[in-house]
């Protein structure tokens, strides 16, 4: 599960997230772009693989997912990936890696000395990094599934650390947050982000896509589909259900004049 | 179909690359796909012909630039390249113009004589392969009666394309006649049914409806230049939307902004320029 990281600071820029749930921030911009967010600066992101046991049809390899997100990062100065998660023995709730992220947050902070008092050293006093979910509003939206989320691990996502959403087409999430008394409750700490640009690419079409040996290129850094093939995943799209949209069987679209779906 | 048999294709793609995007590359890939999976077409490159300045579109900036961001953005593909004869014509040149000087360039490399073509040993070889081409474009129908031997240029485009077919003075109908008659349109839409119907309803569409080709985008992409434009405008990041090193060349040549959207504001775009006023002529 993506999470970033978030600090109150006098400088102000906007936080635009784009259409992977990733945060693309202009981070060197002088002029805030979207006054409301003018309280944050985003100082990192990390990309957390799910462990394998999570059990989700289709899931390759941590080993491998964690590979290919590291080569989608090769050239970002402010993502990284961190494989904690996925190298744990069982599936973590998203509450543990949360917690555990933020104590590394904290633990990794600069510490000051007072040179005057030759106190012990404490945590610097400007502000202390806050660390939010990142996620799309279909993440947003299984918090209403049934026995999937426990409500504390909700309250506390939302209370103690917070969520950044990115609009997904289909997606009401503004509606799921009023839908929701927890959600609703802390509303302010949910900052639904608007993504201008609509770009629906999601790894199931991708993962269709290489089984129909179609070509994904722009879809993916080229580093990750070269990955792809040498260890030749994602051949066979095992999944008889497939998302609404995609055609019913491989190969091309059906060309005019035949009726289409 | 024995590889021998199937039409060797060329995908061209015009327009103003005021950015290129990942969506523009992607309808290559699509269209690529596309016509290779039904058997009968062999993509064998694509071109990228960004338009010349002389286009007059709103926020169009210089024909060099665009030309290198394209460069920039097919540095890494092994079958699209870009091509700066469009940009380098003083003047706007129209598309079936453009067309055609790909097919002839095209069939003019093509050394072994065909049954189809006059042995060519005179000078001014070219001239008469142009001539011999147009002879042929008028007797011939059906593009699967060509031989093998002369690849097709295609254009390639998107559904906005094909629906501005309809906006009045932007096309000459005997323009229109030679995309569709003597090439042919791949037209990568998420709204198949939308297009469809528009090709219905017009009668030079629904004429050479063999020659248009649908492919069905089935994620949405909305990534627009226009859309890059404003994003940069706004500081906002246009990472993972167009290649990176596009983002780069934009940004370290900070080429667009309130400034470059107002380029050519009040200009008339230059083909309907041309065709009012040779309508009133």
């Amino acid at each position: 599960m993506p999470v970033f990281v978030s600090t109150r600071g006098p400088e102000t820029f906007s936080a635009c997230l784009d259409s992977s749930g990733r945060v693309a921030s202009a981070r060197t911009s002088n002029t805030p772009a979207l006054p409301c967010l003018g309280r944050y600066q985003v100082i990192g992101g990390i990309i957390s693989p799910v462990n394998d046991n999570y059990g989700k049809k289709d899931l390759v390899s941590a080993r491998h997912r964690v590979a290919m997100a590291r080569l989608a990062l090769q050239t970002s100065d402010w993502i990284r990936v961190d494989s904690w998660e996925s190298e744990q023995a069982q599936w973590m709730e998203t509450i543990k890696v949360l917690r555990h992220h933020h104590s590394e947050l904290l633990r990794s902070l600069p510490q000051m000395e007072d040179p005057d008092q030759g106190n012990a050293s404490s945590p610097a006093s400007t502000a202390v990094p806050e660390l939010k979910l990142l996620c799309g509003a279909d993440f947003l939206k299984t918090f209403q599934t049934p026995n999937l989320w426990k409500d504390t691990h909700i309250q506390e996502i939302v209370e103690k650390f917070g969520l950044v959403c990115v609009t997904r087409a289909g997606h009401d999430p503004r509606g799921y947050v009023l839908d929701s008394p927890i959600l609703q409750r802390y509303q302010d700490q949910i900052h639904l982000a608007r993504e201008p640009v609509q770009n629906e690419i999601s790894a199931t079409y991708v993962r269709w896509a290489l089984s129909q040996g179609q070509s994904v290129k722009y879809l993916l850094p080229d580093a990750v589909i070269s990955y792809i093939r040498e260890h030749n995943l994602y051949l066979r799209d095992a999944s008889p259900e497939r998302n609404e949209g995609l055609p019913a069987q491989g190969g091309p679209a059906p060309s005019f004049p035949t009726s289409s779906s | 179909m024995e590889n021998s048999e199937k039409t060797e294709v060329v995908l061209l793609a015009c327009g103003s690359f005021n950015p290129i995007t990942n969506m523009h590359l992607r309808l290559f890939e699509l269209a690529k796909d596309y016509m290779n999976g039904t058997g009968k077409y062999k993509v064998i490159k694509g071109i990228i012909s960004p338009v010349g300045d002389a286009y007059k579109k709103k926020g169009l900036i210089s024909a060099c630039h665009r030309v290198i961001m394209a460069e920039l953005a097919t540095k890494n593909s092994k079958w699209i390249e870009v091509d700066t004869w469009e940009s380098l014509q003083k003047e706007w040149t129209e598309t079936a113009k453009v067309l055609r000087h790909h097919q002839e360039k095209l069939e003019a490399s093509i050394c072994d004589p065909q049954q189809n073509s006059p042995v060519l040993e005179k000078p001014g070889r070219k001239r008469k392969w142009a001539e011999q081409k147009q002879d042929f474009s008028e007797k011939k129908s059906q593009e699967q009666t060509k031989t093998k031997g002369v690849p097709k240029v295609k254009l390639l485009c998107g559904a906005d394309f094909l629906e501005s077919f309809g906006v009045p003075n932007l096309w000459k109908s005997e323009d229109i006649t030679k995309i569709l008659g003597d090439h042919g349109l791949i037209c990568i839409t998420r709204a198949g049914n939308d297009a469809q119907k528009f090709i219905y309803e017009s009668d030079v569409l629904w004429e050479h409806q063999n020659n248009i080709h649908l492919v069905n985008e089935w994620i949405t992409n909305d990534i627009s230049s226009t859309k890059i434009r404003r994003a940069l405008r706004r500081g906002q990041s246009i990472r993972y939307l167009v290649p990176d090193l596009v983002q780069e060349y934009i940004e370290k040549h900070n080429l667009y902004s309130s400034e470059s959207e107002e380029r050519n504001v009040g200009v008339v775009l230059a083909p309907l320029q041309r065709n009012t006023t040779e309508v009133k002529a």
